[in-house]
């Protein structure tokens, strides 16, 4: 189902807003019916209609009173690893059953402050760990694509697969994600959407449920560059509350949107030629390559030499951290209780062993062994070292380019239920973002064609740390040749 | 010099060394702005972060790195430009995080020093290995519910610093006089209240014996031990305990033990196969702590003078014994109460009425400097009237006494009671005249070459006078009259 109202992109709805063409009252119903009607895709797991009708209405008062924000009467979907006040906030997990914040993440309340209106909580991988949608303890979520010809249903990537699928099915005009390996990016890519991970440290972690504290980081999803760079400049900004967030001024991306990347360096990593990766995929990216060469850029290769060892740096130290964070989870203060009757070790056990599905078990288990005893050197503190060599690497491609052009995932959406037997394969969905993250730079993912079988297919940028701008112009101009208009098959359904 | 204990099969030598942690006083808690004071209702004082609430991140309390920076400076060590905060994983109910974030690899204050001031008023010097800061767990109680336990989370985050020492001890004397040298120190700074008995200083003791001149044993921890008495109890005990394993033939066990302050034993409580494997790691949600050098030396040169400068001071400018010295800087507030009597008069003097009369009339009456009806400036004023001749020591004595009961000025009691001593010669020369008249047996003995007899007259003297009369003059005239 799709209005005229639910197929506007931000930058469009902002316009007839401010014109008084729309109210938010008016679009965020027609969202709100859009919601209701795509339920069968399994996006969200709260709908908070309420509180999104209260917030339209409040948000056209502010309007009349000459008070709009940069999102003002948006209605948008919010992951659900953002604690939202007095919003169940669940993280896909049972262990957290029930459990209502009485405080609102940083980058939700920035969103609000800026005008924007909640359309309910987006399903993901529990606690953001997953490729695929499917470790959600509130099920998996649909793709909205289909293959041509072919109606099994395909998963929308992960863990943001429901802020993905939602927006790419015209539920909400964008959504936040959280990108930690490539969150953000890869289910962009498999949703036909645009996706952006800003630099670690350029929007507040405080308020988002933990999954790996050095590489968590939020960002938006858009149906265009232009909806992210709208929706980045309200989400982002320096917070005390969060160390390691950075004191930097926040850009009007927008206004970097201009189109000019004459002159510009972009480079290719060699590195990132993977044996077994799809010709149709290396394609796109040859074609991604003309598209800027075309707009007067100069492409070249560069080397990343440690490309190589991001993906077994990434889970180890992601697990690590995890193993750390999710040790809060023991059903004493809030969520799950199991086991109540027993010893404390019991109900420990009852809990966690219930309350985490077998996804976040794995990486509990695999972050406790690398930081134990006689392994720690072995592998967390190895995976620290080759860390700082992939950000070094980066630091010396940057010398010589302004942005780094890849393909954003190694394959188009899969089936539901596929790799589900093979966690490798499956972690092999973030080759290709997760250098970027563990460098903690800035990337984003465009939709730039169609597979063979009609699903979308995403080309990724990445930029210099705190240089988004970069990212957005060059994206924009990627988006602009490129000239992606198709639409999922649910639309036509 | 190394204390040793007698052994069935000969001497042995005790090797201690103790971690101590002491609450860093402070208005919040180390990365939250709960609030630290004590004794407030069970989880009163539990932000969002103590509570390790979904999505909540740490702020580093600058206050309590200053504290802990002005602690190391106090302990003469080396303060580290770059420290790392990490996390000690392990499972708890009081342990809201699931880890508690210290400092492993990278403290915040390297090696020290701190004099012990010995019984026989020697000193001995105890080297610190460290000082880090770390968070606080909660409280669990046991005893309000048959099968429950309850969780109280207002310690919950608040800050400690673990000061290490070096294993430099040699006796439970040392332990105790090592422990009243850091609280000292620390009382001094202002870093720590040092109050035991509400748990702002812990102990935990690292023993082993070994025969004099050999290499060290294997050593246990006690830990949780909450007082001086104890640390000294538990010293002693496990010394025993350990000799008797060593002399048996047996091997020491490498093992965490448990202090129990109502039975004085320790009990096992894990050994080293047992032990937690905190998988350390450095808190991701936590920048490394870099130090400013500037703001470092700005906060050295506010240091305050430290007891073992005071007590030098005391000895070089004041001309006291080391022993009153040494009691007169144990305590910071009765260092500057001693200044302010001794300003402008005796100092040996004023030791002496602050050491004697004062301290046994705050014992006796259990007051402190605070509360005692004779402040520094009254206690002052009482020994002017010394000085001057208006009333003699032993008059001064319960003049002292009235003040405490009356809380009124040592002038005013004396002029009331005409406690003024009589140093007028004629007056003194008509009562001595009269009292050789009224007996001339005595008379005799001191002519026949009884020197003890003037004693005898002197006495008399003050009879007559009710002790006012001033004792030099009395003997003088005596002398001359009899002489």
């Amino acid at each position: 189902m799709m209005s005229e109202l639910t197929n506007l992109t931000i930058a469009e709805a902002r316009d007839l807003l401010a014109k008084g063409e729309t109210s938010s009252k008016e679009l965020t119903e027609a969202h709100i019916a859009a919601v209701e009607a795509a339920r069968s895709l399994n996006a969200f797991i709260t709908e908070t209609p309420e509180k999104a009708l209260q917030m339209a209405e409040a948000s056209d008062k502010r309007r009349k009173a000459g008070e709009a924000g940069v999102l003002e009467g948006l209605p948008i979907g919010m992951k659900d690893l953002f604690c939202t006040e007095g919003v169940l906030t669940t993280a896909a997990s049972h262990i957290l059953d029930g459990f209502h914040p009485t405080y609102e993440s940083t980058v939700s309340r920035n969103m609000w402050n800026a005008g924007a209106v909640l359309l309910g909580k987006t399903n993901l991988d529990e606690f953001a760990m997953g490729s695929s949608n499917m470790t959600s303890h509130y099920g998996g979520v649909e793709n909205p694509w289909r293959k041509s010809g072919d109606n099994r249903p395909l998963v929308p990537g992960g863990s943001s697969g429901g802020s993905a699928a939602a927006v790419a099915a015209r539920c909400a005009l964008g959504a936040t994600g959280t990108d930690t390996g490539g969150s953000i990016r890869q289910p962009a890519a498999f949703c036909g959407i645009v996706g952006m991970k800003p630099t670690y440290g350029r929007c507040s972690r405080w308020g988002i449920v933990a999954f790996a504290s050095s590489l968590d980081q939020a960002g938006p999803m858009g149906r265009t560059v232009r909806d992210t760079a709208i929706m980045l400049e309200a989400m982002a900004g320096y917070d005390a509350k969060d160390s390691t967030s950075v004191n930097v001024p926040v850009p009007n991306y927008e206004a970097a949107l201009s189109g000019d990347i004459k002159g510009m360096k972009i480079g290719i990593p060699k590195e990132y030629r993977i044996d077994g990766m799809p010709a149709e995929i290396d394609q796109l990216w040859l074609q991604g390559i003309k598209w800027l060469e075309e707009a007067g850029a100069e492409v070249m290769e560069i080397s990343l030499p440690h490309t190589h060892y991001a993906l077994p740096t990434y889970y180890i130290i992601a697990p690590a951290e995890a193993s750390s964070n999710l040790a809060r989870y023991d059903g004493v203060r809030y969520g799950l209780r199991e086991g109540a009757d027993g010893s404390l070790d019991e109900m420990y056990e009852a809990t966690r062993g219930k309350g985490f599905g077998m996804e976040v078990q794995r990486r509990i288990l695999i972050g406790t062994y690398v930081l134990s005893a006689g392994y720690y050197d072995a592998y967390y503190n190895k995976a620290r070292k080759v860390r700082s060599l992939i950000a070094r690497d980066f630091a010396q491609a940057y010398e010589k380019v302004d942005a780094i052009l890849t393909p954003t995932a190694p394959s188009a959406a899969f089936g539901m239920g596929d790799k589900m037997d093979d966690p490798i394969a499956m972690y092999l969905n973030d080759v290709f973002t997760v250098p970027a993250s563990l460098a903690g730079l800035p990337g984003i993912s465009v939709p730039a064609g169609l597979s063979q079988d009609g699903l979308p297919l995403g080309l990724q940028l990445l930029g210099k740390a705190f240089d988004e701008e970069t990212v957005f112009k060059v994206g924009g101009v990627l988006e602009e040749a490129a000239g992606f208009d198709a639409t999922p098959a649910f639309l036509a359904a | 010099m190394a204390t040793t204990i007698k052994g069935k099969t000969g001497e042995w030598e005790m090797v201690i060394g103790l971690e101590v942690h002491a609450q860093v006083i402070s208005k919040s808690k180390l990365f939250s702005g709960a609030s630290t004071a004590f004794g407030a209702e069970p989880n009163s004082q539990v932000s969002l972060v103590d509570a390790a609430m979904p999505g909540m991140l740490p702020v580093l309390n600058k206050y309590v790195v200053e504290q802990a920076v002005r602690t190391g400076l106090g302990l003469k060590a080396q303060i580290n430009l770059t420290s790392v905060f990490e996390r000690k994983n392990y499972f708890y109910a009081d342990l809201p995080q699931g880890y508690q974030i210290s400092q492993y690899l990278e403290p915040i204050v390297g090696e020290g020093t701190i004099i012990l001031d010995l019984e026989d008023g020697e000193t001995r010097e105890v080297g610190i290995e460290r000082l880090h800061l770390e968070q606080d767990a909660g409280k669990s109680i046991h005893d309000q519910h048959p099968t429950q336990s309850y969780i109280d989370l207002n310690r919950s985050g608040v800050a400690l610093m673990e000061i290490v020492s070096k294993p430099d001890m040699r006796s439970a004397e040392e332990a105790g006089a090592y422990l009243r040298k850091l609280r000292t120190i620390l009382r001094y700074l202002g870093t720590c209240d040092g109050n035991m008995d509400e748990g702002s200083m812990r102990a935990d003791v690292n023993l082993s014996m070994r025969r004099p001149g050999e290499p060290m044993g294997t050593r246990t921890e006690t830990k949780n031990v909450n007082s001086i008495r104890f640390v000294q109890q538990a010293i002693e005990q496990e010394a025993r305990r350990q000799i008797e394993v060593l002399e048996a033939g047996g091997e020491i066990v490498q093992e965490t033990r448990l202090f129990d302050g109502m039975t004085g034993k320790s009990r096992s409580m894990r050994s080293k196969e047992e032990a937690h494997d905190y998988r350390y790691f450095p808190d991701p949600d936590l920048l490394p702590l870099e130090l400013d050098p500037a703001w470092v030396e700005t906060i050295k040169v506010s240091l305050p003078e430290l007891p073992d400068e005071k007590k030098a001071r005391f000895v070089k400018d004041f001309g006291l014994p080391i022993y009153d010295a040494g009691v007169l800087v144990a305590d910071r507030d009765t260092a500057a109460f001693y200044e302010t009597v001794a300003e402008g008069r005796d100092p040996k003097l004023a030791a002496n009425w602050v050491i004697g009369d004062y301290f046994g009339a705050l014992n006796k009456s259990g007051a402190d400097l605070e509360s005692a009806p004779v402040d520094a400036k009254k206690l002052g004023g009482l020994l002017d009237l010394i000085a001057d001749g208006t009333i003699s020591g032993r008059i001064a004595k319960e003049v002292f006494e009235e003040m405490w009961d009356s809380g009124q000025d040592a002038g005013a009691i004396v002029e009331a009671k005409g406690l003024k001593q009589i140093s007028d010669s004629s007056e003194i020369e008509g009562m001595v005249e009269e009292i050789i008249a009224n007996n001339p047996k005595q008379v005799e003995q001191f002519k026949g070459g009884n020197e003890k007899i003037l004693g005898w007259f002197v006495g008399q003297v003050m009879k007559m006078t009710q002790g006012k009369a001033n004792p030099g003059m009395v003997n003088e005239v005596l002398r001359k009259k009899l002489g």
